[in-house]
């Protein structure tokens, strides 16, 4: 438990050193680190703090709070599916940056953008919920969130072909993939408070979430309000995703992916899963992201194209392996 | 310390389940609810362990009304094992026992001493410590049922609350379980069991509570409520005594 951490701590540190270090300039980052402490305003030290920290950071913050806002929606709803990009919240939280930024608010006040991210989160959260109600199946759960995620998605993409702006067809593809790239520290400032102060109910929900494991029944006669910790997770992954998704956009397969490949390492104990999930999301995130810098590509694709196709065959093999030693398809 | 049922009543969908349920129950003493399908005893058990609410009536342990307790103090107190247990996570067996120290406090991670002792002391008493290490979903149904038995029994509650505990156990198993239980009223816990088995009532309750239609119909020793004419009435089929193979001691754990 604690070497898992331990280990994966370790991958996310050295991943963020190489997120630095690789661009389309040749960067040296000890000789930009040392420039920018003696207050030269060197050109490297330039790229570093307006360029490549604040994306090695984004990828870090929007990785950890997808993959903790996946593990605590799987603990919650007893479901392997329920996950931002899959149930609609990560597409309602994008529709409610989108409709800020388009309706001029997103100038007003530095707040207006995550505000609006987390209130889209929140409301796709609770529509959720309130359709599929609190026994919903697998099924049931793919449908409304598909359905969720088409409806924003068309909502979004219509908010955009309606606005003047001529550059807003090329938004949608930010919005509706993703991109942590050209964002600034600025974007830093406005992702970090909402991720931080999502994370904090998460975590507080974690050994509801171990009662959870045995049923609503049990979980009430081991002194767990499942009321409560619904409340806990739905804000929680609201804030958090909400907060992620107004500077990023939609990355997809996150918040799917981490809690599956964290699971086997944590004897599937939900609780447990939790902070390993966000620091497997933060090494995804940040993994793609250098990828889809060093793939020659002419231009950039977006970061939830590339977590997708570094996501899908690591699921498959998961998937794939527990179908061989005849497991329950728990993955 | 009694758990006092107070003119329970509690309707589900328009229908009354319970109904004028007064009971009181003493440490020390197996009691065991008996009842046809449908009589109401899982919801009884369900009040008495607080996590379902009454529409009428209430629950009182040693003078503190259920309602009122913290619930992580009741879940403490009161240790409740459902008719039907939902297995959502292939946990292994040691964490799903494990979780039976949730009310204490207990991190799944890192157990202090008093909770490794307690899993431990549990799951040798079900005859689970090989489960140790296997994936639940790996296990039988009648193996699971015993890892809940052990979660049970690893809280160490005042009041212990079975329900059905025993259904999908193997003769000598039942047997095992049931001494558990015993066990249990012998050191000071108010245990109550819901049972099909009447050789097993016969056999190991102190008191018998017959329910039937949401009401209380019959209370007191087994030989009483066990009497034909009583059994009749409840069930509405004839019973004799007859003689039959019935497990006696489960010698795989004598010996």
């Amino acid at each position: 438990m604690r070497g898992v951490n331990a280990a994966l701590g370790v991958f996310v540190a050295v991943l963020f050193v190489v997120s630095i270090a690789v661009g389309p300039t040749g960067f040296a980052p000890l000789g930009a680190l040392s420039d920018m402490l003696s207050g030269r305003d060197a050109p490297m030290a330039l790229i570093l703090v307006e360029l490549r920290l604040p994306r090695a950071l984004l990828g870090v913050i929007i990785g950890a709070a997808l993959g903790l806002a996946g593990a605590a929606m799987q603990g919650l709803l007893r479901n392997p599916l329920a996950e931002p990009g899959v149930t609609g919240v990560s597409a309602t939280a994008a529709l409610g940056a989108v409709l800020t930024f388009y309706g001029g608010y997103a100038g007003a006040t530095p707040l207006a953008l995550p505000l609006a991210g987390v209130v889209g989160a929140a409301s796709g959260a609770i529509l959720l919920l309130a359709i599929a109600g609190r026994d919903a199946t697998v099924a049931t759960l793919i449908l409304i969130g598909a359905a969720l995620n088409a409806l924003a998605g068309a909502a979004t993409a219509l908010v955009l072909g309606l606005s003047p702006n001529p550059y807003a067809f090329y938004e949608i593809g930010t919005w509706l993939m993703g991109s942590i790239a050209d964002r600034g520290l600025d974007h830093v400032a406005l992702a970090l408070p909402c991720v931080a102060l999502g994370c904090l109910p998460l975590l507080l929900a974690r050994r509801g979430l171990d009662a959870l494991a045995l049923g609503e029944e049990t979980a009430r006669g081991l002194g767990v309000d499942p009321r409560r910790m619904t409340l806990l997770v739905i804000a929680g992954a609201a804030l958090a995703v909400g907060g992620a998704v107004a500077v990023s956009g939609v990355v997809g397969f996150v918040g799917l992916m981490a809690p599956h490949a964290i699971r086997p390492l944590v004897r599937y104990r939900p609780g447990a899963s939790l902070v390993p999930s966000a620091l497997a999301g933060a090494a995804l995130v940040l993994l793609a992201d250098i990828a889809l810098r060093l793939l020659p590509t002419g231009r950039e694709l977006p970061l939830g194209v590339m977590t997708a196709l570094l996501g899908a065959p690591v699921l498959w093999q998961l998937a794939w392996r527990a179908r061989r030693s005849g497991q329950t398809p728990w993955l | 310390m009694a758990l006092i049922a107070a003119s329970l009543a509690r309707r589900l969908g328009g229908h009354t389940v319970l109904d004028g349920i007064a009971l009181t129950l003493e440490p020390g003493r197996l009691c065991v609810v008996i009842g046809p399908n449908g009589a109401g005893k899982s919801t009884l058990l369900r009040l008495l362990a607080g996590i379902d609410r009454p529409d009428g009536g209430g629950v009182i342990l040693g003078g503190a009304a259920l309602e009122n307790m913290a619930p992580r103090e009741r879940a403490r107190r009161i240790a409740h094992l459902p008719q039907t247990i939902a297995a959502h996570w292939p946990l292994n067996g040691r964490d799903m026992v494990a979780l039976g120290r949730l009310p204490h406090g207990a991190r799944l991670e890192a157990p202090a001493a008093a909770d490794a002792m307690a899993i431990a002391t549990a799951m040798s008493r079900t005859d689970t410590a090989a489960f140790s290490d296997r994936r639940i979903d790996m296990l039988s149904a009648g193996e699971r049922a015993r890892l809940a038995l052990a979660r049970v029994l690893a809280t160490e509650a005042e009041v212990l609350l079975a329900d059905e505990p025993v259904a999908s156990l193997d003769p000598a198993q039942q047997l095992a379980a049931m001494d558990a239980l015993r066990a249990e009223a012998t050191r000071g816990a108010i245990v109550v069991v819901v049972l099909h088995d009447l050789a097993l009532v016969s056999r190991y309750a102190d008191r018998v509570v017959v329910l039937a239609g949401g009401r209380i119909v019959g209370d007191g020793r087994p030989s009483a409520a066990l009497a034909p004419d009583m059994l009749e009435r409840v069930y509405g089929a004839r019973f004799e005594m007859a003689l039959i193979p019935v497990a006696v001691s489960d010698r795989s754990r004598a010996g």
